[in-house]
Protein backbone atom coordinates (compact mmCIF):
# COMPACT_ATOMS: atom_id res chain seq x y z
CA UNK A 1 0.00 0.00 0.00
CA UNK A 2 2.81 1.98 -0.35
CA UNK A 3 1.98 3.00 -4.12
CA UNK A 4 -0.22 6.69 -3.79
CA UNK A 5 -1.55 5.89 -7.58
CA UNK A 6 -4.28 7.92 -8.96
CA UNK A 7 -7.30 6.48 -9.42
CA UNK A 8 -6.98 4.07 -12.22
CA UNK A 9 -8.69 0.44 -13.12
CA UNK A 10 -5.68 -1.72 -11.97
CA UNK A 11 -4.69 0.62 -8.76
CA UNK A 12 -8.38 0.62 -7.56
CA UNK A 13 -8.36 -2.45 -5.63
CA UNK A 14 -5.78 -1.49 -3.50
CA UNK A 15 -6.67 1.86 -1.65
CA UNK A 16 -8.46 2.38 0.76
CA UNK A 17 -12.31 2.92 -0.15
CA UNK A 18 -13.63 5.88 1.04
CA UNK A 19 -10.80 8.32 -1.22
CA UNK A 20 -10.18 6.34 -3.84
CA UNK A 21 -14.22 6.21 -5.27
CA UNK A 22 -14.68 9.99 -4.46
CA UNK A 23 -11.71 10.74 -6.60
CA UNK A 24 -12.41 8.34 -9.46
CA UNK A 25 -16.28 9.87 -8.86
CA UNK A 26 -14.53 13.30 -9.72
CA UNK A 27 -12.76 12.33 -12.99
CA UNK A 28 -15.61 9.97 -14.06
CA UNK A 29 -17.55 13.32 -13.99
CA UNK A 30 -15.16 15.44 -15.39
CA UNK A 31 -14.80 12.48 -18.19
CA UNK A 32 -18.12 13.13 -19.03
CA UNK A 33 -17.39 17.25 -19.37
CA UNK A 34 -14.82 16.72 -21.40
CA UNK A 35 -16.81 14.38 -24.25
CA UNK A 36 -19.83 16.66 -24.04
CA UNK A 37 -18.78 19.19 -26.93
CA UNK A 38 -17.13 16.89 -29.21
CA UNK A 39 -20.23 14.58 -28.80
CA UNK A 40 -22.52 17.60 -29.30
CA UNK A 41 -21.15 18.47 -32.38
CA UNK A 42 -21.07 15.03 -33.86
CA UNK A 43 -24.57 14.60 -33.12
CA UNK A 44 -25.37 17.62 -34.52
CA UNK A 45 -22.83 17.08 -37.88
CA UNK A 46 -23.38 13.50 -38.45
CA UNK A 47 -26.48 11.82 -35.95
CA UNK A 48 -28.95 14.43 -37.24
CA UNK A 49 -28.15 14.77 -40.84
CA UNK A 50 -28.30 10.83 -41.11
CA UNK A 51 -31.65 10.40 -39.54
CA UNK A 52 -32.67 13.70 -41.42
CA UNK A 53 -31.24 11.41 -44.58
CA UNK A 54 -33.10 8.45 -43.42
CA UNK A 55 -36.67 10.40 -43.19
CA UNK A 56 -36.42 11.96 -46.10
CA UNK A 57 -36.67 8.66 -47.86
CA UNK A 58 -39.48 7.90 -46.94
CA UNK A 59 -41.04 11.46 -48.18
CA UNK A 60 -41.45 13.26 -51.38
CA UNK A 61 -38.86 15.90 -50.75
CA UNK A 62 -38.15 18.61 -53.30
CA UNK A 63 -34.58 20.21 -53.13
CA UNK A 64 -36.12 24.14 -53.86
CA UNK A 65 -38.60 23.49 -50.95
CA UNK A 66 -37.40 21.49 -48.26
CA UNK A 67 -39.89 21.62 -45.79
CA UNK A 68 -43.08 21.07 -47.80
CA UNK A 69 -43.41 17.21 -48.68
CA UNK A 70 -45.39 14.23 -47.42
CA UNK A 71 -44.43 11.05 -45.81
CA UNK A 72 -45.14 8.41 -48.71
CA UNK A 73 -43.76 5.36 -47.01
CA UNK A 74 -41.34 2.95 -49.08
CA UNK A 75 -42.66 4.44 -52.24
CA UNK A 76 -38.75 5.92 -52.89
CA UNK A 77 -37.70 2.26 -53.11
CA UNK A 78 -40.49 0.11 -54.42
CA UNK A 79 -44.15 1.05 -55.40
CA UNK A 80 -46.47 -1.13 -57.59
CA UNK A 81 -48.59 1.36 -59.57
CA UNK A 82 -51.42 -0.61 -61.56
CA UNK A 83 -49.46 -3.69 -61.58
CA UNK A 84 -46.50 -1.92 -62.11
CA UNK A 85 -43.53 -1.92 -59.84
CA UNK A 86 -41.48 1.26 -59.65
CA UNK A 87 -38.95 2.48 -57.11
CA UNK A 88 -35.22 2.31 -56.55
CA UNK A 89 -35.21 -1.25 -56.18
CA UNK A 90 -36.24 -1.50 -59.42
CA UNK A 91 -34.41 1.38 -61.44
CA UNK A 92 -31.55 -0.78 -63.12
CA UNK A 93 -29.63 1.92 -63.21
CA UNK A 94 -29.27 2.29 -59.55
CA UNK A 95 -27.89 -1.64 -59.90
CA UNK A 96 -25.50 -0.45 -62.35
CA UNK A 97 -23.95 2.01 -60.15
CA UNK A 98 -23.77 -1.11 -57.61
CA UNK A 99 -22.47 -2.80 -59.23
CA UNK A 100 -19.97 -0.94 -60.68
CA UNK A 101 -18.90 0.51 -56.77
CA UNK A 102 -18.70 -3.45 -56.09
CA UNK A 103 -16.59 -4.44 -58.85
CA UNK A 104 -14.62 -1.21 -58.88
CA UNK A 105 -13.83 -2.24 -55.23
CA UNK A 106 -12.73 -5.47 -55.22
CA UNK A 107 -10.00 -5.04 -58.27
CA UNK A 108 -8.95 -1.60 -57.13
CA UNK A 109 -8.41 -2.83 -53.60
CA UNK A 110 -6.83 -6.20 -54.35
CA UNK A 111 -4.03 -4.96 -57.11
CA UNK A 112 -3.85 -2.15 -54.57
CA UNK A 113 -2.43 -4.80 -51.60
CA UNK A 114 -0.74 -6.61 -54.13
CA UNK A 115 1.31 -3.32 -55.34
CA UNK A 116 1.10 -2.65 -51.93
CA UNK A 117 2.86 -5.62 -50.32
CA UNK A 118 5.62 -5.01 -53.26
CA UNK A 119 6.39 -1.49 -52.42
CA UNK A 120 6.67 -2.21 -49.05
CA UNK A 121 8.73 -5.43 -49.02
CA UNK A 122 11.13 -2.49 -51.37
CA UNK A 123 11.46 0.03 -48.66
CA UNK A 124 12.09 -2.77 -45.96
CA UNK A 125 15.05 -3.29 -48.00
CA UNK A 126 18.07 -1.25 -47.04
CA UNK A 127 19.70 0.39 -50.11
CA UNK A 128 20.85 4.18 -50.62
CA UNK A 129 17.92 6.34 -51.18
CA UNK A 130 15.45 4.44 -49.31
CA UNK A 131 14.18 7.83 -47.01
CA UNK A 132 14.02 9.55 -50.63
CA UNK A 133 11.99 6.98 -52.08
CA UNK A 134 9.52 6.82 -49.25
CA UNK A 135 9.04 10.36 -49.56
CA UNK A 136 8.19 9.39 -53.43
CA UNK A 137 5.65 7.85 -53.37
CA UNK A 138 3.90 9.79 -50.78
CA UNK A 139 3.71 12.13 -53.12
CA UNK A 140 0.39 10.42 -55.13
CA UNK A 141 -1.49 10.27 -51.91
CA UNK A 142 -0.91 13.66 -51.37
CA UNK A 143 -2.12 14.88 -54.29
CA UNK A 144 -5.68 16.16 -53.99
CA UNK A 145 -8.40 13.75 -55.51
CA UNK A 146 -9.31 16.11 -57.98
CA UNK A 147 -6.53 17.74 -58.63
CA UNK A 148 -4.93 13.48 -59.47
CA UNK A 149 -8.43 13.06 -61.69
CA UNK A 150 -8.01 16.22 -63.81
CA UNK A 151 -3.73 15.21 -63.97
CA UNK A 152 -5.09 11.91 -65.57
CA UNK A 153 -7.83 13.28 -67.75
CA UNK A 154 -5.33 15.54 -69.79
CA UNK A 155 -2.81 12.58 -69.87
CA UNK A 156 -5.54 10.33 -70.97
CA UNK A 157 -6.83 12.83 -73.66
CA UNK A 158 -7.72 10.50 -76.97
CA UNK A 159 -6.65 13.22 -79.04
CA UNK A 160 -3.21 14.88 -77.26
CA UNK A 161 -2.59 12.59 -74.37
CA UNK A 162 0.67 11.75 -73.86
CA UNK A 163 -0.55 7.96 -72.83
CA UNK A 164 -2.11 7.29 -76.33
CA UNK A 165 1.50 8.77 -77.66
CA UNK A 166 3.99 6.56 -75.69
CA UNK A 167 1.80 3.16 -76.63
CA UNK A 168 1.15 4.22 -80.06
CA UNK A 169 4.82 4.65 -80.30
CA UNK A 170 5.53 1.45 -78.50
CA UNK A 171 3.37 -0.10 -81.06
CA UNK A 172 1.10 -1.48 -78.51
CA UNK A 173 -1.70 0.00 -80.15
CA UNK A 174 -3.08 1.15 -84.00
CA UNK A 175 -5.39 4.02 -82.76
CA UNK A 176 -5.62 6.39 -80.00
CA UNK A 177 -7.93 5.03 -77.55
CA UNK A 178 -11.24 7.24 -75.95
CA UNK A 179 -9.83 5.91 -72.12
CA UNK A 180 -12.86 7.50 -70.11
CA UNK A 181 -15.42 7.49 -72.86
CA UNK A 182 -15.72 4.19 -74.23
CA UNK A 183 -17.69 1.85 -71.86
CA UNK A 184 -14.96 -1.05 -71.87
CA UNK A 185 -11.93 1.40 -70.82
CA UNK A 186 -14.16 3.75 -68.52
CA UNK A 187 -14.08 1.49 -65.63
CA UNK A 188 -10.62 0.00 -66.04
CA UNK A 189 -9.19 3.38 -66.39
CA UNK A 190 -10.77 4.88 -62.99
CA UNK A 191 -9.20 1.68 -61.30
CA UNK A 192 -5.64 2.53 -62.62
CA UNK A 193 -6.04 6.03 -61.43
CA UNK A 194 -6.97 4.66 -57.93
CA UNK A 195 -4.54 2.44 -57.74
CA UNK A 196 -1.93 5.30 -58.82
CA UNK A 197 -2.69 7.35 -56.00
CA UNK A 198 -4.01 5.37 -53.41
CA UNK A 199 -0.94 2.28 -53.31
CA UNK A 200 1.21 4.66 -51.15
CA UNK A 201 -1.15 4.46 -48.22
CA UNK A 202 -1.49 0.49 -48.63
CA UNK A 203 2.50 0.28 -49.05
CA UNK A 204 2.77 2.60 -45.99
CA UNK A 205 0.49 0.57 -43.64
CA UNK A 206 2.19 -2.62 -44.50
CA UNK A 207 5.53 -1.15 -43.68
CA UNK A 208 4.86 -0.53 -40.71
CA UNK A 209 3.87 -3.99 -39.57
CA UNK A 210 7.08 -5.11 -41.60
CA UNK A 211 9.13 -3.24 -39.51
CA UNK A 212 7.45 -4.30 -36.26
CA UNK A 213 8.66 -8.27 -36.94
CA UNK A 214 11.53 -9.82 -35.38
CA UNK A 215 14.92 -9.83 -37.11
CA UNK A 216 15.87 -13.34 -35.53
CA UNK A 217 13.67 -15.21 -37.21
CA UNK A 218 15.02 -14.18 -40.92
CA UNK A 219 18.19 -14.51 -39.69
CA UNK A 220 17.63 -17.98 -38.67
CA UNK A 221 15.77 -18.64 -42.08
CA UNK A 222 19.06 -17.41 -43.63
CA UNK A 223 21.20 -19.58 -41.79
CA UNK A 224 19.04 -22.83 -42.79
CA UNK A 225 19.18 -21.83 -46.42
CA UNK A 226 15.20 -21.36 -47.10
CA UNK A 227 14.56 -19.68 -50.31
CA UNK A 228 13.27 -16.01 -49.95
CA UNK A 229 9.67 -16.96 -51.28
CA UNK A 230 9.31 -19.20 -48.94
CA UNK A 231 10.30 -16.91 -46.05
CA UNK A 232 7.90 -14.80 -47.72
CA UNK A 233 4.48 -17.03 -48.04
CA UNK A 234 5.32 -18.95 -44.30
CA UNK A 235 6.82 -15.84 -42.27
CA UNK A 236 6.25 -12.70 -43.53
CA UNK A 237 2.74 -12.92 -44.89
CA UNK A 238 0.95 -14.78 -41.77
CA UNK A 239 3.07 -12.37 -39.38
CA UNK A 240 1.73 -9.44 -41.30
CA UNK A 241 -1.36 -10.58 -41.82
CA UNK A 242 -3.48 -9.11 -39.14
CA UNK A 243 -2.18 -5.53 -40.29
CA UNK A 244 -2.92 -6.54 -43.75
CA UNK A 245 -6.40 -7.37 -42.73
CA UNK A 246 -7.13 -3.69 -41.60
CA UNK A 247 -5.38 -2.20 -44.45
CA UNK A 248 -7.54 -4.09 -46.71
CA UNK A 249 -10.59 -3.08 -44.49
CA UNK A 250 -9.89 0.64 -44.42
CA UNK A 251 -9.25 0.95 -48.17
CA UNK A 252 -11.95 -0.98 -49.19
CA UNK A 253 -14.30 0.83 -47.01
CA UNK A 254 -13.09 4.16 -48.78
CA UNK A 255 -13.43 2.51 -52.38
CA UNK A 256 -16.99 1.66 -51.55
CA UNK A 257 -18.20 5.33 -51.10
CA UNK A 258 -15.81 6.78 -53.86
CA UNK A 259 -17.11 9.47 -55.55
CA UNK A 260 -14.56 12.48 -56.34
CA UNK A 261 -12.34 10.63 -58.87
CA UNK A 262 -15.55 9.02 -61.12
CA UNK A 263 -17.35 12.08 -60.80
CA UNK A 264 -14.32 14.21 -62.06
CA UNK A 265 -12.54 11.59 -64.34
CA UNK A 266 -16.11 10.27 -66.24
CA UNK A 267 -18.67 12.88 -65.21
CA UNK A 268 -22.02 11.24 -64.89
CA UNK A 269 -21.62 8.31 -67.69
CA UNK A 270 -23.46 5.53 -66.54
CA UNK A 271 -20.63 3.19 -67.42
CA UNK A 272 -18.87 4.32 -64.37
CA UNK A 273 -20.97 5.50 -61.98
CA UNK A 274 -20.48 4.62 -58.42
CA UNK A 275 -23.33 4.73 -56.05
CA UNK A 276 -22.49 7.98 -54.09
CA UNK A 277 -22.32 9.71 -57.45
CA UNK A 278 -25.77 8.31 -58.51
CA UNK A 279 -27.27 9.40 -54.77
CA UNK A 280 -25.88 12.71 -55.37
CA UNK A 281 -27.22 13.14 -59.26
CA UNK A 282 -30.90 12.07 -58.11
CA UNK A 283 -30.68 14.81 -54.84
CA UNK A 284 -28.97 17.41 -56.44
CA UNK A 285 -29.12 17.28 -60.49
CA UNK A 286 -32.69 16.10 -60.31
CA UNK A 287 -33.60 17.54 -57.60
CA UNK A 288 -35.37 14.68 -55.95
CA UNK A 289 -34.43 14.39 -52.06
CA UNK A 290 -36.92 11.72 -51.66
CA UNK A 291 -34.94 9.38 -54.38
CA UNK A 292 -31.38 10.65 -53.78
CA UNK A 293 -32.24 9.84 -49.97
CA UNK A 294 -33.36 6.46 -50.85
CA UNK A 295 -30.38 5.88 -52.05
CA UNK A 296 -28.40 7.52 -49.56
CA UNK A 297 -30.03 4.98 -47.04
CA UNK A 298 -28.89 1.94 -48.77
CA UNK A 299 -25.85 3.02 -49.48
CA UNK A 300 -25.15 3.42 -45.67
CA UNK A 301 -26.88 0.29 -44.81
CA UNK A 302 -24.68 -1.21 -47.16
CA UNK A 303 -21.14 0.41 -45.53
CA UNK A 304 -23.02 0.31 -42.14
CA UNK A 305 -23.43 -3.89 -41.91
CA UNK A 306 -19.40 -3.89 -43.31
CA UNK A 307 -18.58 -1.61 -40.23
CA UNK A 308 -20.45 -3.14 -37.53
CA UNK A 309 -18.83 -6.46 -38.97
CA UNK A 310 -15.23 -5.32 -39.21
CA UNK A 311 -16.08 -3.77 -35.43
CA UNK A 312 -17.60 -6.63 -33.77
CA UNK A 313 -14.19 -8.66 -35.06
CA UNK A 314 -11.71 -6.27 -34.11
CA UNK A 315 -13.35 -5.97 -30.46
CA UNK A 316 -11.15 -8.28 -28.84
CA UNK A 317 -8.30 -6.84 -29.72
CA UNK A 318 -9.66 -3.07 -28.53
CA UNK A 319 -10.72 -4.60 -25.65
CA UNK A 320 -7.46 -5.42 -24.76
CA UNK A 321 -6.04 -2.60 -25.56
CA UNK A 322 -8.22 -0.41 -23.11
CA UNK A 323 -7.75 -2.47 -20.06
CA UNK B 1 22.58 -14.69 -60.16
CA UNK B 2 23.61 -11.64 -57.38
CA UNK B 3 24.16 -9.08 -59.96
CA UNK B 4 20.53 -10.07 -61.85
CA UNK B 5 18.86 -9.82 -58.61
CA UNK B 6 20.47 -6.17 -57.82
CA UNK B 7 19.83 -5.22 -61.76
CA UNK B 8 16.24 -6.84 -60.79
CA UNK B 9 15.45 -4.84 -57.38
CA UNK B 10 16.85 -0.93 -59.42
CA UNK B 11 14.74 -1.62 -61.88
CA UNK B 12 11.66 -1.76 -59.64
CA UNK B 13 12.54 1.10 -57.74
CA UNK B 14 13.44 3.10 -60.63
CA UNK B 15 9.62 2.12 -62.17
CA UNK B 16 8.40 2.43 -58.88
CA UNK B 17 9.69 6.04 -58.82
CA UNK B 18 8.85 6.50 -62.58
CA UNK B 19 5.04 5.52 -62.17
CA UNK B 20 4.61 7.93 -58.99
CA UNK B 21 6.57 11.33 -59.93
CA UNK B 22 5.35 10.96 -63.84
CA UNK B 23 2.04 12.47 -63.34
CA UNK B 24 3.11 15.40 -61.51
CA UNK B 25 6.12 16.08 -63.79
CA UNK B 26 3.94 16.24 -67.09
CA UNK B 27 1.37 18.44 -65.13
CA UNK B 28 4.39 20.36 -64.46
CA UNK B 29 5.60 20.54 -68.21
CA UNK B 30 1.80 21.25 -69.33
CA UNK B 31 1.61 24.38 -67.30
CA UNK B 32 4.51 25.88 -69.15
CA UNK B 33 3.28 25.27 -72.77
CA UNK B 34 0.30 27.01 -73.91
CA UNK B 35 -2.15 27.44 -77.00
CA UNK B 36 -1.06 25.03 -80.14
CA UNK B 37 1.63 23.92 -78.23
CA UNK B 38 -0.19 21.92 -76.31
CA UNK B 39 -1.75 19.55 -79.32
CA UNK B 40 1.49 17.87 -79.82
CA UNK B 41 3.09 15.72 -76.53
CA UNK B 42 6.39 16.89 -75.03
CA UNK B 43 8.30 14.68 -72.75
CA UNK B 44 10.96 17.31 -71.86
CA UNK B 45 10.31 20.43 -70.81
CA UNK B 46 10.71 22.61 -73.85
CA UNK B 47 9.10 26.04 -73.39
CA UNK B 48 8.91 28.16 -70.04
CA UNK B 49 5.49 30.00 -70.63
CA UNK B 50 4.29 31.55 -67.38
CA UNK B 51 0.88 32.88 -69.09
CA UNK B 52 -1.42 29.62 -67.85
CA UNK B 53 -0.15 31.37 -63.98
CA UNK B 54 -1.27 34.22 -64.74
CA UNK B 55 -4.75 33.19 -66.86
CA UNK B 56 -5.45 31.31 -63.65
CA UNK B 57 -5.93 34.21 -61.56
CA UNK B 58 -7.40 36.59 -64.21
CA UNK B 59 -10.01 34.21 -65.59
CA UNK B 60 -11.55 33.37 -62.22
CA UNK B 61 -10.99 34.26 -58.61
CA UNK B 62 -8.31 31.53 -58.40
CA UNK B 63 -6.63 33.81 -55.60
CA UNK B 64 -9.93 34.47 -53.55
CA UNK B 65 -10.33 30.05 -54.02
CA UNK B 66 -7.51 29.40 -52.29
CA UNK B 67 -7.85 31.80 -49.65
CA UNK B 68 -11.07 29.67 -48.74
CA UNK B 69 -9.75 26.54 -48.91
CA UNK B 70 -7.26 27.90 -46.22
CA UNK B 71 -9.93 29.69 -44.26
CA UNK B 72 -11.96 26.43 -43.81
CA UNK B 73 -8.93 23.82 -43.48
CA UNK B 74 -7.45 25.95 -40.99
CA UNK B 75 -11.11 26.33 -38.90
CA UNK B 76 -11.48 22.74 -39.26
CA UNK B 77 -8.30 21.61 -38.08
CA UNK B 78 -8.52 24.21 -34.98
CA UNK B 79 -12.15 23.27 -33.83
CA UNK B 80 -11.42 19.46 -34.95
CA UNK B 81 -8.00 19.36 -32.41
CA UNK B 82 -9.45 21.72 -29.49
CA UNK B 83 -12.58 19.01 -29.43
CA UNK B 84 -10.30 16.33 -29.97
CA UNK B 85 -7.93 16.61 -27.42
CA UNK B 86 -10.39 17.06 -24.85
CA UNK B 87 -12.33 14.27 -25.50
CA UNK B 88 -9.33 12.27 -26.05
CA UNK B 89 -8.40 12.70 -22.42
CA UNK B 90 -11.19 11.58 -21.05
CA UNK B 91 -11.51 8.08 -23.59
CA UNK B 92 -7.39 7.58 -23.45
CA UNK B 93 -7.08 8.53 -19.10
CA UNK B 94 -10.36 7.98 -17.59
CA UNK B 95 -12.24 4.68 -16.91
CA UNK B 96 -15.65 5.14 -17.30
CA UNK B 97 -19.06 3.16 -18.41
CA UNK B 98 -19.89 3.31 -21.80
CA UNK B 99 -16.44 4.35 -23.27
CA UNK B 100 -15.65 1.39 -25.46
CA UNK B 101 -19.40 1.48 -26.89
CA UNK B 102 -18.99 5.27 -27.64
CA UNK B 103 -14.95 4.78 -29.31
CA UNK B 104 -16.68 2.24 -31.25
CA UNK B 105 -19.02 4.54 -32.30
CA UNK B 106 -17.01 7.72 -33.42
CA UNK B 107 -15.07 5.25 -34.94
CA UNK B 108 -17.95 3.85 -36.92
CA UNK B 109 -19.26 7.73 -37.93
CA UNK B 110 -15.70 8.20 -39.37
CA UNK B 111 -16.26 5.76 -41.91
CA UNK B 112 -19.72 7.12 -42.63
CA UNK B 113 -20.42 7.55 -46.33
CA UNK B 114 -20.56 11.37 -47.05
CA UNK B 115 -23.20 10.78 -48.97
CA UNK B 116 -25.89 9.06 -46.46
CA UNK B 117 -25.61 12.75 -44.95
CA UNK B 118 -26.00 14.74 -47.70
CA UNK B 119 -29.45 15.52 -47.70
CA UNK B 120 -29.70 16.28 -44.02
CA UNK B 121 -26.70 18.10 -43.87
CA UNK B 122 -27.97 20.29 -46.98
CA UNK B 123 -31.37 20.90 -44.99
CA UNK B 124 -29.08 21.63 -41.98
CA UNK B 125 -26.88 24.14 -43.72
CA UNK B 126 -29.47 25.72 -45.19
CA UNK B 127 -31.42 25.92 -41.92
CA UNK B 128 -28.87 27.92 -40.31
CA UNK B 129 -28.60 30.25 -42.93
CA UNK B 130 -24.78 28.40 -44.34
CA UNK B 131 -25.83 27.82 -48.02
CA UNK B 132 -22.84 29.11 -49.79
CA UNK B 133 -20.89 30.61 -46.60
CA UNK B 134 -17.63 29.12 -45.43
CA UNK B 135 -19.05 28.25 -42.32
CA UNK B 136 -21.41 25.91 -43.48
CA UNK B 137 -18.45 23.92 -45.53
CA UNK B 138 -16.41 24.33 -41.68
CA UNK B 139 -19.87 23.06 -40.24
CA UNK B 140 -19.76 19.98 -42.61
CA UNK B 141 -16.37 19.31 -42.55
CA UNK B 142 -16.28 18.65 -39.12
CA UNK B 143 -18.13 15.43 -39.70
CA UNK B 144 -15.42 14.15 -41.53
CA UNK B 145 -12.36 15.14 -39.32
CA UNK B 146 -13.25 15.45 -35.96
CA UNK B 147 -13.93 11.57 -35.40
CA UNK B 148 -10.62 10.41 -36.52
CA UNK B 149 -8.50 13.12 -34.84
CA UNK B 150 -10.45 12.24 -31.93
CA UNK B 151 -9.54 8.75 -32.42
CA UNK B 152 -6.01 9.12 -33.40
CA UNK B 153 -5.54 11.67 -30.54
CA UNK B 154 -7.49 9.05 -27.92
CA UNK B 155 -4.33 6.15 -29.50
CA UNK B 156 -1.57 8.47 -28.78
CA UNK B 157 -2.95 9.79 -24.99
CA UNK B 158 -3.29 6.50 -23.97
CA UNK B 159 0.58 5.72 -24.54
CA UNK B 160 1.55 8.22 -22.37
CA UNK B 161 3.17 6.90 -19.08
CA UNK B 162 0.57 6.67 -16.34
CA UNK B 163 3.32 8.64 -13.58
CA UNK B 164 2.41 11.81 -15.91
CA UNK B 165 -0.68 12.36 -14.18
CA UNK B 166 -0.28 10.73 -11.04
CA UNK B 167 2.22 13.29 -9.62
CA UNK B 168 0.22 15.97 -10.86
CA UNK B 169 -3.27 14.56 -9.19
CA UNK B 170 -1.47 13.86 -6.25
CA UNK B 171 -0.12 17.23 -5.93
CA UNK B 172 -4.11 18.32 -5.84
CA UNK B 173 -4.48 19.33 -9.16
CA UNK B 174 -7.68 19.20 -11.07
CA UNK B 175 -8.44 17.33 -14.43
CA UNK B 176 -8.81 20.11 -16.08
CA UNK B 177 -5.21 21.38 -15.07
CA UNK B 178 -3.76 17.99 -16.08
CA UNK B 179 -4.90 18.40 -19.51
CA UNK B 180 -4.20 21.70 -20.00
CA UNK B 181 -0.77 22.18 -17.81
CA UNK B 182 0.46 18.43 -18.20
CA UNK B 183 -1.01 16.73 -21.79
CA UNK B 184 -1.12 19.60 -23.58
CA UNK B 185 3.16 20.23 -24.24
CA UNK B 186 3.12 16.41 -24.14
CA UNK B 187 0.58 15.84 -27.10
CA UNK B 188 1.97 18.71 -28.97
CA UNK B 189 4.01 16.27 -31.71
CA UNK B 190 0.48 13.94 -32.16
CA UNK B 191 -1.31 17.64 -32.57
CA UNK B 192 1.02 17.72 -35.20
CA UNK B 193 0.21 14.89 -37.08
CA UNK B 194 -3.00 14.78 -36.20
CA UNK B 195 -4.10 18.74 -37.59
CA UNK B 196 -1.59 17.82 -40.71
CA UNK B 197 -4.08 14.94 -41.57
CA UNK B 198 -7.05 17.07 -40.77
CA UNK B 199 -5.77 19.78 -42.91
CA UNK B 200 -4.98 17.14 -45.81
CA UNK B 201 -8.76 15.75 -45.83
CA UNK B 202 -10.27 19.46 -45.50
CA UNK B 203 -8.24 20.93 -47.91
CA UNK B 204 -8.87 17.97 -50.83
CA UNK B 205 -12.69 18.13 -49.75
CA UNK B 206 -14.93 17.68 -52.80
CA UNK B 207 -18.86 16.46 -52.08
CA UNK B 208 -19.69 18.95 -49.79
CA UNK B 209 -17.52 21.79 -51.13
CA UNK B 210 -19.42 21.13 -54.65
CA UNK B 211 -22.53 20.75 -53.22
CA UNK B 212 -23.06 23.65 -50.66
CA UNK B 213 -21.49 26.70 -52.37
CA UNK B 214 -23.42 27.92 -55.42
CA UNK B 215 -20.80 30.87 -56.63
CA UNK B 216 -17.50 30.89 -58.14
CA UNK B 217 -16.00 33.56 -55.46
CA UNK B 218 -17.45 31.03 -52.50
CA UNK B 219 -15.90 27.87 -53.89
CA UNK B 220 -13.03 25.90 -52.49
CA UNK B 221 -9.85 24.44 -54.75
CA UNK B 222 -11.18 21.40 -55.27
CA UNK B 223 -14.76 22.70 -56.86
CA UNK B 224 -13.27 25.85 -58.62
CA UNK B 225 -10.20 23.02 -60.41
CA UNK B 226 -12.64 20.45 -61.18
CA UNK B 227 -15.55 22.65 -62.55
CA UNK B 228 -12.84 25.14 -64.67
CA UNK B 229 -14.28 26.17 -67.73
CA UNK B 230 -12.43 27.72 -71.08
CA UNK B 231 -13.94 30.42 -73.54
CA UNK B 232 -15.88 27.95 -75.02
CA UNK B 233 -17.95 24.98 -73.24
CA UNK B 234 -16.34 22.59 -75.55
CA UNK B 235 -12.87 23.02 -75.05
CA UNK B 236 -11.09 22.76 -71.55
CA UNK B 237 -8.72 25.17 -70.99
CA UNK B 238 -5.80 22.12 -69.78
CA UNK B 239 -2.65 24.76 -69.48
CA UNK B 240 -4.90 26.64 -67.06
CA UNK B 241 -6.37 23.76 -65.21
CA UNK B 242 -2.27 22.07 -65.00
CA UNK B 243 -1.20 25.12 -63.43
CA UNK B 244 -3.74 25.55 -61.41
CA UNK B 245 -3.04 21.92 -60.11
CA UNK B 246 0.69 22.57 -59.62
CA UNK B 247 -0.22 25.84 -57.48
CA UNK B 248 -2.17 23.61 -54.81
CA UNK B 249 -0.36 20.59 -54.85
CA UNK B 250 3.09 22.19 -54.57
CA UNK B 251 2.44 23.61 -50.56
CA UNK B 252 0.58 19.81 -50.15
CA UNK B 253 3.72 17.89 -51.50
CA UNK B 254 6.13 20.05 -49.64
CA UNK B 255 3.94 19.50 -45.86
CA UNK B 256 4.27 15.75 -46.96
CA UNK B 257 7.72 15.77 -47.74
CA UNK B 258 8.44 17.78 -44.39
CA UNK B 259 6.29 16.05 -41.71
CA UNK B 260 6.58 12.76 -43.86
CA UNK B 261 7.81 10.68 -40.56
CA UNK B 262 5.17 12.47 -38.58
CA UNK B 263 2.69 11.60 -40.91
CA UNK B 264 3.19 8.02 -41.71
CA UNK B 265 3.19 7.49 -37.58
CA UNK B 266 -0.61 9.31 -37.80
CA UNK B 267 -1.66 7.20 -40.53
CA UNK B 268 -0.56 3.87 -39.02
CA UNK B 269 -2.18 5.23 -35.93
CA UNK B 270 -5.19 5.90 -36.93
CA UNK B 271 -5.47 2.81 -39.12
CA UNK B 272 -3.53 0.01 -37.63
CA UNK B 273 -4.99 0.15 -34.31
CA UNK B 274 -8.30 0.23 -35.48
Amino acid sequence: MTDVTAPGLAGAATRPRGRASSLTRTRVRSAWAFIAPALVVLVLVAGWPLARTIWFSFTDADLNNLSDYTFIGFENYLANYDGEWLGLLTDPDWWRSVWNTLWFTLVSVSIETVLGIVVALILNAHFPGRGIMRAVILIPWAIPTVVSAKMWNWMLHDQFGVINDMLLRLGIIAAPITWTANPDTALWTVVMVDVWKTTPFMALLILAALQMLPQDIYEAAKVDGVHPMRVFFRVTLPLIKPALLVAVIFRALDALRVFDLIYVLTANSKDTMSMSVFARQQLVEFQEVGLGSAASTLIFLIIALLVAATLVAGRVRLGEETR
Amino acid sequence: MKVLTRIGFWLLVAAIALFSLFPFYYAVISSFRSGADLFTVAYVPESFDLSNYFAVFQRQPFGRNILNSIIVAGAVVAVSLALGITAAYAFGRIAFRGRSLLLMTILGVSMFPQVAVLSGMFELIRSLGLYNTLPGLILANLMLTLPFTTWVLTTFMREMPKEIEEAAFVDGATPWIVVRRVFLPLMAPAAVTTGLLAFIVSWNEFLFALTFTLTNERRTVPPAIALMTGSTAYELPWGTIMAASVIVTLPIIALVLVFQRKIVAGLTAGAVKG
